[in-house]
């Protein structure tokens, strides 16, 4: 056991866990933020992104004592104090970007990581940085649609499908 | 997981001195060893964690080499290896961009997975793998899948590259996994071409001979027309056969000549 220390979504956090306890298990069971989701717990799906010092990362293959210092965001984090959403969850509803919910937490994650590195990314770079996010229910189209409307861009030129 | 303890140690000399105890599992960035924990194929009695070993994550540049700390990220590669476009292109192909921000170079390398990207980098470029105890050339480092020339709580702390003229890695990723189905990396230097392939072979990462032949005689495409690779100790999967693999082999060498042609 160790007492670890970090600050998530703007709030200091001290808590005693084991060893072995996985970042995302952390969040979700210790600290009841159930908006990380655990989809395949083999770091393919990336349900569980969340940021640990400004990067993403799968919080299901990483332990909670190598974030002890860190700073954490959860999809907790990511909308205003207000419930006022961020722009890339506003686009994520505006456009459709989901169907069951389950992947897009870390949909919105990773996408808000790529945002932060990249303000105008191309679809091309869309594709690729959500290379590592899984979602079974919308073919994806609409999700990068949603992100390119996030960082300002124009969603017309995408084609339908 | 089974139960065990996982150690934070802050300088490398306590690292080294825990390694001693072979029951101790060292932990890089986990991107591999967390899952294979969760599956129960490793039973470490404690890890001991790179993270807090800063001298460990350190990206060394000069004119014509870089010396690479063993505890960086395939992200800080792809962007800190400015001098050596190859290999950041390399590393910023691994996995997604979530894998990258945790994976290590050191760990890739002492993983020696057969389908992993850096030890076609290591051993297209004589790469030099610094240990805790010794220097080892990527000729003889590399022993067969998962197989490495690294005794038993040996640590590699630095991989040292001399960068080539001109360079290209190839890959031909597996949709799913993002790992090489075939990946081809050829680096030319002033006195020769070297060609190293990962994914394909039953035995990991190996030197193309014939290519590199060729290539020293004619660095082009067409050199590479009339070869052809055997099938036999490829791999075999659902993913591609023995022959489509070895086929692959010549085709994304192919690539990478045409790419710095």
């Amino acid at each position: 056991m160790k007492t670890i220390n970090m600050i998530v979504n703007g709030r200091p956090v001290s808590q005693t866990v084991a060893d072995n306890r996985l970042l995302v298990d952390f969040l979700r069971s210790d600290l009841q933020l159930t908006g990380t989701h655990v989809g395949c717990d083999t770091s393919q799906c990336g349900a569980c992104v969340v940021h640990v010092d400004g990067k993403a990362v799968k919080s299901c293959t990483m332990f909670a004592v190598e974030a002890d210092g860190s700073e954490v965001t959860s999809i907790e984090g990511i909308a205003e104090p207000d419930g006022t959403l961020s722009p890339v969850q506003q686009a994520f509803q505006d456009y459709h970007g989901l169907q069951c919910g389950f992947c897009t937490p870390g949909m919105v994650m990773s996408a808000t990581a790529l945002l932060a590195a990249h303000p105008t990314p191309s679809e091309t770079e869309i594709r690729e940085y959500l290379e590592g996010n899984i979602c079974r229910c919308t073919g994806y189209h609409n999700i990068i649609k949603a992100v390119l409307a996030a960082s300002g861009q124009d969603v017309s030129a995408l084609p339908a499908e | 997981m089974y139960a065990f303890d996982i150690e934070m140690p802050t300088r490398l000399e306590q690292v080294i001195e825990a390694l001693k105890d072979d029951e101790n599992q060292v932990l890089a960035g986990g991107q591999t060893l967390i899952p294979t924990l969760k599956a129960r194929l490793a039973v470490p009695g404690k890890l001991i964690s790179l993270s807090r070993i800063e001298q460990l994550k350190q990206i060394a540049i000069d004119d014509n080499s870089v010396r690479i700390g063993a505890c960086t990220t395939h992200a800080s590669v792809a962007t800190g290896v400015t001098n050596f476009p190859a290999l950041a292109a390399l590393a910023g192909q691994i996995g997604d961009p979530a894998v990258r921000n945790r994976g290590t170079i050191g760990g890739s390398l002492a993983n020696n997975d057969p389908s992993a990207c850096y030890p076609a980098a290591a051993l297209a470029c004589g790469a030099t793998i610094v240990t805790d105890r010794r220097e080892i050339d990527a000729d003889n480092y590399f022993q067969g899948m998962f197989e490495t020339a690294l005794e038993e709580g040996e640590l590699i702390t630095e991989l040292r590259f001399s960068v080539p003229l001109q360079a290209s890695y190839q890959k031909f990723a597996q949709p799913a996994s993002r790992f090489a189905l075939v990946g081809v990396f050829v680096a030319r230097y002033a006195d020769g071409v070297r060609v190293a392939v990962t994914g394909a072979s039953e035995e990991g990462v190996f030197r193309w001979g014939e290519a590199e032949q060729a290539l020293n005689g004619d660095f082009s495409v067409a050199s590479l027309d009339g070869l052809s690779l055997s099938a036999e100790g490829m791999l075999s999967d659902v993913h591609g056969s023995a022959a489509y693999r070895a086929h692959l082999v010549k085709v994304m060498t192919q690539r990478a000549v045409a790419d710095i042609t």
